[in-house]
């Protein structure tokens, strides 16, 4: 079994997503296949995103296991108040500033469900956030 | 087509080499999220996004290229970036519809 873990630091969103690009270059190192690591690469980072982007980063830590990959993104931000709402395509809460640089379409959780095999989003306002996303091999 | 080709194809310059690489399939659009629930592995990318994340999802989303369109010129990160993960970096005057259009002339897919 391989643990990782990373401190994902909130206060820059220029230059985003290096837990995700460094799980995917291990995923690759292993031996995992491309697709397999897309997916994982591309859910990874919509989470990651988000902690930088609406929770003032986090921590990002991942489980491999011989038949499945495990991501639990946990942060202390200002929580999810309604989660079906913020699961719909298109919902955000981003501001202006946030989606010049192109994040903010409301996508992310829809394609962390989508990429992933499982994903649970547990919240509590003013508390924080955590997601859960399993990939099967 | 090859990335000099596409480049050919869009009066553009290519600005990072990248890997050569067979490129048949596009994808428009400027939102991250978007790209990453919609474009092709092995795509090449229109927009007119301007930043490092640009080759960060490029990297993530198996993205072959990405085609810079209006004339815009890549900040210094972007192109270091894309040099550094061995992607394609295409600068092009053609707006992104102009240039999809000189795509699918060349023989991109629709
Ligand atoms: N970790 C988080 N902490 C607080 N709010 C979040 C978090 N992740 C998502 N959200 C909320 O859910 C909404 C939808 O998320 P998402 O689908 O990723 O879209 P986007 O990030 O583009 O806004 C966000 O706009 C935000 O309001
Ligand atoms: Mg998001």
């Amino acid at each position: 079994m391989i643990h990782l873990r990373y401190e994902v630091d909130g206060s820059d969103f220029v230059s985003c997503g290096k837990a995700s690009e460094d799980v995917k270059r291990t995923l690759k190192n292993i031996g995992i296949p491309s697709e397999i690591i897309r997916k994982i690469a591309i859910a990874m980072y919509e989470g990651e995103v988000n902690m930088v982007i609406h929770a003032n980063g986090g921590l990002a830590e991942v489980e491999i296991l011989p038949d499945r990959i495990t991501i639990v993104l946990t942060d202390t931000g200002k929580g999810i108040p309604d989660i079906p709402k913020a699961m719909e395509e298109g919902f955000s809460t981003a501001t202006e500033a946030i989606r010049e640089l192109g994040f903010g379409a409301g996508m992310g959780l829809p394609n962390m469900k989508n990429y992933s095999d499982d994903l649970k989003v547990e919240s509590r306002v003013g508390e924080g956030t955590k997601v859960t996303m399993s990939f099967i091999l | 087509m090859k990335l000099k080709e596409i480049a050919a194809a869009l009066a553009g310059t290519p600005a990072v080499e990248g890997q050569e690489a067979e490129i048949t399939r596009f994808y428009a659009g400027d939102f991250l999220s978007r790209v990453m629930g919609r474009a092709p592995e092995g795509c090449g990318w229109l927009t007119v996004m301007n930043n490092v994340n640009v080759a960060g999802v490029a990297v993530l989303a198996g993205i072959r290229a990405i085609i810079l369109c209006e004339g815009i010129q890549p900040v210094r990160e972007l192109s270091e970036r894309c040099r550094q993960e061995g992607i394609g970096l295409i600068t092009t005057p053609l707006d992104v519809y102009a240039a999809s259009v000189g795509l699918y002339r060349a023989g991109g897919e629709a």
